[in-house]
């Protein structure tokens, strides 16, 4: 047996590519200016959140937004949020998904090119990049240098800021878990709870690894959003676009003067790929790598300007508006392409679903109760012939105050109730009970209903004795003997 | 053709690697090792067991295993977990200890741990009897600790008695006991009859006779009373509510005056720790029948005194 010819030789050939570090060359224009404003903004939101301070009186936290998990309460300005309401939580996660998809199908991606949190913190961390080693070429020529004193002097600095940057990622991560104030406090004098340390660790080096050394690598190979985006693609879809009729063949300045009319507008001088973040050539086409953050627009604008060519070269288009450019005909207004059956029914589906949270926000009720039955014994004969069930009540007062509650027998009548706090001499058709603020108060009820009593349906209504009135029934049954 | 030795020396250029010398149907197999960070991962978990072995137990050998350098027991461990625990109760204890009946009682936060620490206990030492519910059984003659009927009385300080001495226990001393004397061959069918009708008349259940009523006020009334009402200084039970602790059909009212059967308890307080039972008699009176603390503080005190009278 020969060795088996029909393998190809494939020098080098292996299961991973050789990772090349993208560096970027700054660059200044209107979507540059864009994702500054971007950056700023949602940096801020990130970092200053956990600042904002919220009065909700003596018995809840200050913190304007706070997930609350020791005490199971997640605190939204003036929203409190319950572990039995996650689904509140669950609607807005559902809302951001649709949402994503709303976002790409009128923008294309956008998401990925200017708020992903990933994009935000390689910007930053390229920003560091250029300030500690210069722009382009000063950064790839210390990448090739020797490892001289001086090198790893810079590099040791660098990545220091790197560390600072992270470290002040997961520090802000963790405020958001408990007082901020506070928390400061406690994280310096060491006093914090492990929890609060390890997660800022786990945090600075996933964010120093995802954002000062694997930047891009995230995007093109470990991202799953990308290769969703990639099946929502169509014609319609808004894409940075290198428009290679216009471009095509490419000539050098002094080609063309010497050729005029033989060669396209595209100059071939490479700045589109010198200012993308992740190393893309968008003459190539659109590609997984293409984030469509615009910043070759930005170079290739500033290029066509310096030489007198008209702007647009590179540019945000659609696979129609190509077509129709190309043909000669008049550009489609753009909120053309926004009014498209798909767009529309993302935006009543996400839209719908954010009437429904609302709704269910402005009319849900801050006072509940469970009721659940003793089942061993299911009922109790007293001496006088009399029976009894007990049952253990769940009164939750969702209010940020103590409210006193009225709590009422119903569809048993001549049944009388005491609690366990207060004794049977207090037995009467109804109780009234002082429920802590913020709290469920567990409570157990002893009914007693008259000799001859069978086995029956029983309601506890709890009304909140306050201006507001709300009320909750808890269904149960009364158990007695069946004749 | 295979080639069935190995045929390392031939490398695939494609990947660089040897093979191992099998080939089916034109498909080889290639020599590719392990990947370094699986065998260094695999070298670090057998340097690991070798020094499980010295500082764990680990080898069974024939009357025991080895024991380990550092001493390590699942015993052991056991108990300083439980020793931490008692340590962490012991300050809840000493309060429970300490603390007047009374005391506990308008304490709510202290009962309530009272109550919880009871409910455990319950579970291992009386729920055999009394059942996980605390319902007991009627018929059997074990009674019911939530409902409303006390033999011997419900409040906190009669019910700890009542658990630390046990009912009728022979090896303590001040054990709660009474005895109803057997009726056999004393009366005839009629007059049982008669006497059955009376008990149950209490209850209003049946027409009272002048023949029953006579017999109940000779026999019957020193111990259960005029009205049937019982009397906790005795354990006598009351005969005029809806609770019978052996059945209350004129037949089960019947065989009880001929043979009564009557119930033992043994006595906690040999058992069991004293705040144990404390907390145990806190959850028997929270099960919904516990008497207020107050009209039985007087009874509370005089029924151990009137126990010892009744020593046989």
């Amino acid at each position: 047996m020969n060795s088996p010819s029909h393998i190809p030789h494939l020098p080098g050939a292996g299961l991973y590519e050789s990772s090349r570090t993208v560096h970027n060359k700054r660059i200044d224009g209107p979507f540059r200016r864009f994702k500054w404003l971007v950056m700023l903004v949602t940096l801020a939101i990130y970092y200053g959140t956990p600042w904002l301070r919220w009065d909700r009186g003596p018995y809840a936290p200050d913190q304007a937004v706070l997930v609350d998990l020791a005490n199971r309460r997640f605190y939204m300005f003036g929203i409190e949020i319950w572990p039995h309401e996650f689904y509140f939580v669950a609607g807005l996660l559902i809302m951001a998904g649709i949402g994503l998809f709303l976002v790409t199908s009128a923008v294309g991606r956008a998401w990925c090119g200017y708020s992903c949190p990933q994009t935000v913190w390689t910007d930053l961390f390229q920003h560091v990049d250029r300030l500690i080693d210069g722009d382009r070429n000063a950064r790839i020529r210390l990448d090739n240098a020797p490892w001289t004193w001086g090198k790893v002097m810079r590099r040791a600095f660098k990545w220091a800021i790197y560390l600072v940057i992270g470290f002040w990622t997961g520090g802000a991560w963790i405020m958001y878990f408990a007082d901020a104030p506070t928390l400061v406090y406690e994280f310096w004098r060491g006093e914090a709870a492990p929890a609060a340390y390890i997660t800022v660790a786990v945090l600075t080096l996933t964010t120093v690894t995802l954002g000062g050394f694997m930047r891009e690598q995230v995007c093109i190979y470990m991202c799953p959003w990308p290769r969703i985006q990639t099946a929502m693609m169509d014609e319609k879809s808004l894409l940075v676009t290198y428009k290679d009729w216009r471009g095509e063949p490419r000539g050098s300045l002094k080609k063309a003067e010497k050729n005029p009319g033989a060669f396209g507008d595209c100059i071939d001088c490479q700045q589109c790929v010198a200012v993308c973040p992740t190393g893309w050539d968008i003459r190539k086409g659109p590609d997984i790598s293409c984030i469509t953050c615009a910043l070759c627009i930005d170079a290739c604008d500033r290029v066509m300007k310096d030489i007198g060519r008209p702007r647009g070269l590179i540019d945000y288009a659609t696979l129609e508006d190509c077509a129709r450019e190309q043909s000669g005909e008049a550009p489609r207004p753009a909120w053309k392409a926004l009014l498209r059956p798909r767009t529309l029914a993302y935006l009543l589906i996400w839209s719908s679903i954010g009437l429904a949270l609302l709704f269910a926000l402005g009319t849900r009720s801050r006072t509940d109760l469970t009721v659940s039955p003793d089942r061993n014994p299911p009922f109790m004969l007293m001496s006088d012939g009399s029976v009894r069930n007990s049952y253990t009540l769940k009164l939750r007062n969702m209010e940020n105050r103590p409210r006193t509650m009225d709590v009422a027998l119903e569809r048993l009548p001549g049944a009388t109730m005491w609690t366990g706090t207060q004794g049977k001499d207090s037995a009467a058709a109804r109780q009234r009970v002082e429920v802590p603020a913020d709290q469920t108060l567990t409570l157990r009820a002893y009914v007693q209903a008259p000799q001859g009593t069978r086995p029956t349906e029983l309601a506890f209504r709890l009304t909140a004795l306050d201006e507001k009135g709300e009320s909750d029934v808890g269904e149960t049954t009364f158990d007695a003997p069946e004749q | 053709m295979a080639n069935e030795r190995p045929d390392t020396k031939r490398i695939d250029e494609a990947t660089g690697t040897g093979f191992v010398g099998h080939e089916w149907d034109g498909i080889e197999e290639l020599d590719t090792p392990m990947p370094r960070w699986w065998l260094w991962t695999f070298y670090l978990t057998i340097a690991w067991a070798l020094v499980y072995v010295v500082l764990y137990p680990a080898w069974p050998l024939i009357a025991k295993g080895t024991e380990g350098t550092l001493g390590w027991t699942s015993r052991g461990q056991l108990a300083a977990e439980m020793g931490d625990a008692e340590k962490a109760r012991a300050e809840l204890n000493r309060q429970i200890a300490t603390v007047s009946l009374a005391d506990l009682q308008a304490d709510p936060e202290l009962m309530s741990k009272a109550v919880a620490g009871g409910a455990a206990a319950f579970k291992v030492n009386c729920i055999q009897c009394h059942g996980t519910g605390a319902a007991g059984s009627q018929g059997l003659g074990y009674p019911n600790l939530a409902d409303d009927d006390w033999l011997w009385g419900g409040d906190l300080a009669a019910i700890e008695i009542t658990l630390k001495h046990g009912i009728r226990d022979a090896g303590d001393g001040e054990t709660r006991i009474s005895a109803m004397p057997p009726f056999a061959g004393v009366f005839d069918q009629s007059q049982l009859s008669a006497l059955a009708d009376h008990v149950l008349s209490f209850s209003g259940k049946a027409k009272s006779s002048p023949v029953g009523a006579q017999i109940y006020a000779d026999n019957c009334v020193a111990c259960h009373g005029e009205k049937g009402q019982g009397d906790r200084v005795q354990g006598a039970p009351r005969l005029s509510d809806a609770i019978w602790l052996y059945g209350g059909t004129r037949e089960e009212i019947i065989r009880q005056v001929l043979d009564p059967h009557m119930g033992m308890m043994p006595a906690w307080g040999k058992r069991l720790d004293p705040v144990t039972i404390r907390m145990l008699a806190a959850y028997v009176h929270s099960l919904g029948g516990g008497e207020d603390f107050a009209t039985v503080e007087a009874k509370g005190e005089q029924t151990p005194a009137v126990d010892g009278d009744e020593q046989p």
